[in-house]
């Protein structure tokens, strides 16, 4: 039996500011090789917002998000998280990528949960969860360890600590990845499809976790076509189509009476 | 797994392989046999159960050879591995060549080259540097065997990296690790499963081939042997008694190398952390499929 805390980040002790903006990309572009995959995104996220991206396969949603922690170099326009440019900074004028420091400085703020979990697995589920706050935040290993246990235990793994990703369930792997991505404490969090590569009796439990941390004020921006957890947590759903945003607005409104007719044909695909 | 009808009454494979090894030893003896031969087996004991300072000697040099330059080989196959996989461009060259030299030439040619070339040309007189005491054939050949085993490791390391996920790099950034730090926390863990059986493998070899230094006169296993068979000469009785102790060292090492393999197996299904003692001493009846990409992700 699953018991999942309704207070998750609790766990971390501190909770962010209130307000602000934390994503703000201007006219993103993105290209693999020729391929234009990403043709002028646009997309600010208020703190504590959950915002949901779907679309069509290929329209870039998962290209994008890699986009907002520098997992992709982008070709135009700007992407700050909290303030910071992500990824480049700029030398009389121009765009140039940032030094590997200070990527990786910036994506200590923003967490990201992969379709296919991408657990480390040599080390155990508290393995998973302190080794970034022990190696990257140098915190001392009781206090790693007592809030990596703490936050397993509210995700609803007290009893697989000590568990490798081998010997857990697909469901319980992305819990796992889940609080391995909130040790960091970040501002943000990522989501790409987190419950497509699940069997369908685990993907409640992990959207459960989902919506305990949009309840808490999560600011998440997540990729997924669960239309249920949409309604339920999200504050904005984003249509992507052909690496564009074609259309955005509360759930009710772009499920209930979407406008654009590629959102209509989408729309009645997924239902 | 093809089962030979019959296996069941001959036995296990170890078995089988003994009585091969009787058969082959009664035919040897019987064919061709020099009737006046006098074995002096008493030659065989003694330098098996009582060996002499002389033996035990070579012995140990044998084993620190191989040692040393095994790690130092390891150590040069990661830098040639990270080297190779590197995005600027003159370090990949720098270890591609690197390997080519080694892994192109005879390991004989790199051996008397870095101690006789060097030290003729005046690039480098290892004789006149005894470091820690030690003398400069056993350096030199030292040199040559561990720079020549970093080119094989390299491409061990190499594939070992290769195999491991590339969501295991992407999840590790992720969370702010460097490029640094996500290659000695996640990968390059991961990338040691893949590369210690081969690894092990290797360091069988080494410890065979340092017998190669006989052409520097290094006193190793070997040439110990050699030289007793020089003033005794008894190559029969002596050779079997120095094989002996090589495949002494060699399988030693096999069990030390499946319990390293049932170490990293932590984390991976439990059929897949490679062949125990029997398995690598006998060829394992069920090998387990070695498949990278499920190493991880998923379910
Ligand atoms: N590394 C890459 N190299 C070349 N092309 C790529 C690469 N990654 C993605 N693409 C292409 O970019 C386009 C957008 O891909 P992306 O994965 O962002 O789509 P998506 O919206 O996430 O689709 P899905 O719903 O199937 O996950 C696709 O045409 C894809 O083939
Ligand atoms: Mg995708």
């Amino acid at each position: 039996m699953t018991q999942i805390s309704p207070h998750i980040l609790d766990a971390l002790g501190t909770v962010g500011p209130a307000s602000g903006t934390v994503v703000q990309a201007t006219d993103v572009h993105k290209w693999f090789g020729r391929l234009h995959v990403l043709k002028g995104v646009s997309l600010e996220v208020a703190r504590r917002e959950v915002v949901v991206i779907i679309g069509p396969s290929g329209s870039g949603k998962t290209t994008f998000i890699r986009c907002i922690n520098h997992l992709e170099k982008i070709q135009q326009g700007r992407i700050f998280v909290n303030g910071h440019l992500i990824g480049y900074r700029e030398a009389n004028g121009k765009l140039v990528e940032d030094r590997e420091k200070n990527i990786a400085r910036q994506r200590q703020e923003i967490g990201m949960v992969f379709q296919r979990f991408n657990l480390f697995p040599h080390l155990t589920a508290l393995g998973n969860v302190v080794e970034a706050p022990l190696r990257v935040r140098h915190m001392p290993e009781h206090e790693a360890r007592d809030m990596g246990r703490d936050l397993l235990t509210r995700v609803g793994l007290a009893g697989k600590l000590d568990a490798y990703p081998a010997q857990l369930s697909g469901g319980q792997q992305q819990r796992v990845a889940i609080a391995r991505a909130l040790a960091m404490n970040p501002a943000l969090l990522l989501f790409d499809e987190p419950t497509s590569a699940l069997d369908p009796e685990m993907i409640g439990e992990v959207l459960d976790v989902m919506k305990a941390l949009a309840a808490d004020g999560m600011t998440m921006i997540v990729v997924s076509h669960e239309m249920g957890f949409a309604r339920e947590a999200a504050d904005r759903v984003v249509m992507v189509d052909d690496g564009q945003i074609i259309e955005q607005g509360s759930p009710d409104e772009v499920f209930g009476s979407p406008r654009h007719e590629r959102t209509k044909a989408f729309l009645s695909k997924i239902v | 797994m093809r089962t030979a009808p019959g296996e069941s009454l001959i036995g296990t494979r170890p078995a089988r392989l003994l009585a091969g090894f009787v058969v082959l030893v009664l035919l040897l003896s019987a064919c061709e046999r020099n009737v006046s031969y006098q074995y002096r087996w008493d030659l065989f004991f003694k330098s098996v159960f009582t060996p002499s300072p002389l033996i035990l000697g070579g012995l140990g040099l044998t084993v620190a050879i191989a040692v040393v330059s095994q790690v130092v080989g390891v150590i040069l196959g990661v830098l040639g591995a990270l080297g190779r996989l590197s995005s600027a461009a003159p370090i990949r060259w720098l270890a591609g060549f690197y390997v080519w030299i080694f892994r192109g030439t005879p390991l004989l040619v790199q051996i008397t080259f870095v101690y006789f070339g060097l030290g003729v040309a005046g690039i480098y007189a290892w004789d006149r540097h005894p470091l820690f005491g030690i003398a400069g054939a056993i350096q030199a050949g030292t040199v040559a065997l561990a720079l020549n085993e970093g080119a094989y490791m390299t491409e061990i390391v190499r594939a070992g990296i290769l195999s491991v996920d590339i969501g295991q790099m992407e999840a590790a950034k992720a969370l702010g690790m460097t490029y640094r730090q996500a290659m000695r926390r996640i990968v390059l863990p991961q990338a040691a499963r893949i590369i210690v059986p081969p690894l092990g493998n290797e360091f069988n070899n080494m410890l065979k081939t340092t017998s190669l230094l006989v052409i520097l006169g290094v006193g190793e296993l070997y040439v110990t042997f050699s030289r007793l068979n020089g003033t005794l000469f008894a190559p029969f009785e002596l050779f079997l008694a120095c094989a002996l102790w090589f495949l002494l060292l060699t399988t030693i090492w096999s069990f030390i190398q499946s319990w390293i393999e049932r170490r990293l197996g932590r984390g991976f299904a439990p059929t897949d952390s490679g062949p125990g003692w029997r398995g690598r001493l006998f060829g394992s009846r069920l090998r387990p499929i070695e498949d990278p990409s499920q190493v991880s992700g998923g379910r």
